[in-house]
């Protein structure tokens, strides 16, 4: 009786750990053509909670992929997922999802829904990592979703049209988010943030994008690392947020009319440092913006390095290479708020009796013809003739019309490396 | 035409042979090194020959040209002499004058720029369009500095008229043009100020310039719509004619003064 009892109890106990053991070794599943799910929605219809998807080498013509459970899902070989411009492909509506090693091709293009190759929507703690998009509209669009990866992806877009046309990566209503080693090129923005909070943008490519290489609205407590931003239609915008940190971030060749490096538009509170501006019509354009620290910058070759517009207090800037641009600074108002202390200016030609390594007499980077192109912008035309030289020299030497205050107190003499 | 074409030479080799031509050829030899070697990029090197040029040709072939107007009077007058179309002589050695300038200024360019390698690059074209803009630079101004030694028998006057004139078409328009920019500043400007700079030669050589090197981006608005202007085959016939007729003017003012006057 006794011995029966102990078997009863040791099968019982024997029914538990094998049930417990399949919740946590969850089964693999595999999809090709010749296995017994041929296609993704079947395996993910049959698959149990954290089961993994093994997707083998082929190409698999479906869209609408919905995911409602935690998944892990991965490419050998890289499978070809081509939504045949159907409209999305994956549809991300549960937790702790991974997708990797996928090339997710052809989604469909509309004018009334944001298409995204893969969306993901009120979800925590998803991983998308590794894949290759071609042919998009949006490429990632996460939905007020958080604590989230995406990582090492490359977008490839074809975007002719900015009307016709969706960003690379779209984080929106999304916080604590982790984007980084992305590869984002042709589409409209390259990195897209709206109400987005702690997120970091790390490491990414953004290059020859229609509009923005990096575009962020509403979004605080943000930090954008070592990406570069290259030749982008419009470069970067960012606009409406506060405590950002910019560091060791590139912009670079973001030439055209209507170009700028990076353009702050009320900004607050925050740190841009490290980063290297070159070759952009205007590097920096700053308007609305307030406290912001610009330290250990390099500007070479750009058209504007720094134009401040209106409303800009108790900004900041220290330790910054200006060299060969062609405006230094362009300011708009007679009234200088903002801090320029220790700069190296390659337009100075001060002198330094006492070898500190700062010169002796201040600078001042606002040039009267950088003022009177601010205020008639037709006079541009005459910009590199020798009377503009005349009357640049001139007002160096007395300055009437451009802000007395600002100035270079401590310029420095060589370059900062 | 064999006569002019025979003064031509004797000029020329004149000329070649002064020591001033040998200067101005060995001033743009080591500008154009000293630069390539300091600048990193082809392209950095033109923008900064582009404001020496700018200003340097138009000023030394107007006044080289008075100098050797007057200088070789004494020649003219032995050959006016003889039985040779006067307007041949003076065209002759204004041709002669403006070609060693020219040669002198193409060959002290090209030479560090084809040894840095610029024929394999892709700014051989705006490069050659520096060398063609600063020779018909040369050619303008040599032409209105000899048209000013005709009118003027006194040297001192010539010169000083002949810089009085390179300061208006280099400083003083450009002073005036931002001075009535300024003041008409609530009107549209662009096509005004597009029309005051085809009307100076030495504006207009630098607008086109700096419309191909592609600074017009730094233009804002206004170089959006002059490269517009000049950026198209139209504007770039414009810009042709309008530099021609900165060189007819002068040459047709010169030509008929040398039929009137008397020597």
């Amino acid at each position: 009786m006794v011995l029966n009892e102990v078997i009863i109890s040791k099968s019982k106990l024997l029914f538990l750990i094998l049930l417990w053991s399949s919740f946590i070794n969850s089964q693999t599943i595999d999809v090709c053509k010749t296995c017994n799910f041929k296609t993704i929605k079947k395996a993910i219809k049959f698959s149990s909670i954290n089961d993994t998807i093994f997707i083998q080498k082929g190409t698999y013509k479906e869209s609408d992929i919905e995911i409602n459970k935690p998944l892990i899902i991965i490419g050998n070989d890289r499978p070809i997922i081509d939504g045949e411009y159907e409209g999305e492909i994956f549809n991300i509506k549960s937790d702790d999802v991974i997708i990797k090693g996928l090339r997710i091709v052809n989604v469909g293009k509309s004018y009334i829904k944001d298409y995204a190759a893969i969306r993901v929507i009120r979800a925590k703690n998803f991983n998308i990592s590794d894949n290759i998009f071609d042919n998009l509209f949006f490429g990632i669009y996460i939905e007020k979703s958080s604590h989230g990866v995406i990582n090492n992806n490359k977008i490839y877009g074809n975007s002719k049209e900015e009307y016709s046309s969706g960003n690379g990566i779209q984080l929106w209503y999304s916080n604590d988010i982790l984007v980084s080693n992305n590869y984002v090129t042709g589409v409209r923005d390259g990195i897209y943030l709206e109400f987005s909070d702690n997120c970091k943008i790390i490491s990414n490519t953004s290059h020859n994008n229609l509009r923005y290489g990096l575009h962020f609205m509403f979004s605080d407590n943000d930090i954008y690392e070592k990406n570069s931003f290259v030749d982008n239609g419009a470069g970067v915008a960012v606009m409406f947020s506060k405590q950002i940190n910019m560091n060791d971030n590139l912009f670079k060749d973001n030439w055209g009319t209507a170009s700028y490096g990076l353009l702050l538009k009320e900004i607050n509170d925050s740190n841009i440092t490290n980063n290297i501006f070159d070759k952009n019509t205007t590097a920096v354009n700053i308007e609305g913006s307030n406290r912001l620290i610009f330290k250990h910058n390099n500007f070479t070759n750009n058209g504007w390095a720094i134009k401040v517009r209106g409303a800009c207090y108790t900004n900041n800037f220290t330790y910054n290479n200006f060299i060969f641009n062609s405006f230094d600074l362009s300011y708009n108002s007679s009234v200088n708020d903002n801090i320029f202390e220790n700069n190296y200016w390659s337009s100075y030609n001060g002198y330094d009796l006492d070898n500190d390594g700062y010169g002796d007499v201040p600078y001042r980077p606002v040039k009267l013809f950088t003022y009177i192109v601010n205020t008639v912008p037709e006079t541009v035309v005459l910009l590199r003739g020798l009377f503009v030289h005349i009357i640049n020299f001139s007002e160096k030497v007395s300055p009437v019309f451009t802000p007395r205050k600002l100035l270079d107190q401590n310029p420095l003499m060589n370059i900062i490396r | 035409m064999k006569k002019m074409f025979k003064i031509l030479k004797y000029c020329l080799s004149d000329l070649m042979r002064s020591h001033w031509i040998l200067f101005y050829f060995l001033f743009y030899l080591l500008i154009g090194f000293g630069l390539l070697l300091i600048n990193t990029s082809f392209s950095n090197t033109i923008i900064t020959l582009l404001n020496i040029i700018i200003v340097l040709s138009p000023l030394i072939s107007s006044v080289f040209g008075i100098t050797y107007f007057y200088n070789s009077k004494n020649f003219t007058q032995l050959l006016l002499a003889q039985p040779i179309d006067r307007k041949k002589i003076f065209i002759a050695q204004y041709l002669g004058v403006s070609f060693s300038l020219s040669l002198s200024l193409i060959l002290g360019l090209s030479i560090p720029f084809i040894l840095f390698g610029i024929l394999s690059s892709q700014n051989l074209y705006e490069f050659i369009l520096l060398l063609g803009i600063s020779s018909v630079l040369t050619f303008i101004f040599s032409c209105i500095s000899f048209y000013i030694g005709i009118l003027n028998n006194n040297k001192l006057r010539g010169f000083g008229l002949t810089v009085v004139v390179w300061l208006i078409m280099a400083v003083v328009y450009d002073g005036l043009i931002m001075i009535l920019l300024m003041i008409f500043r609530e009107y549209p400007l662009t096509n005004p100020s597009l029309i005051a700079m085809l009307l100076n030669p030495i504006d207009l050589a630098r607008t086109v310039l700096i419309i191909n090197l592609d600074l017009s981006a730094l233009l804002g608005y206004t170089g959006a719509s002059f490269k517009l202007f000049f950026g198209t085959f139209y504007g770039i016939i414009i810009c042709t004619i309008s530099l021609l007729i900165w060189l007819f003017i002068p040459l047709t003012l010169l030509i008929r003064r040398i039929e009137n006057k008397d020597f």
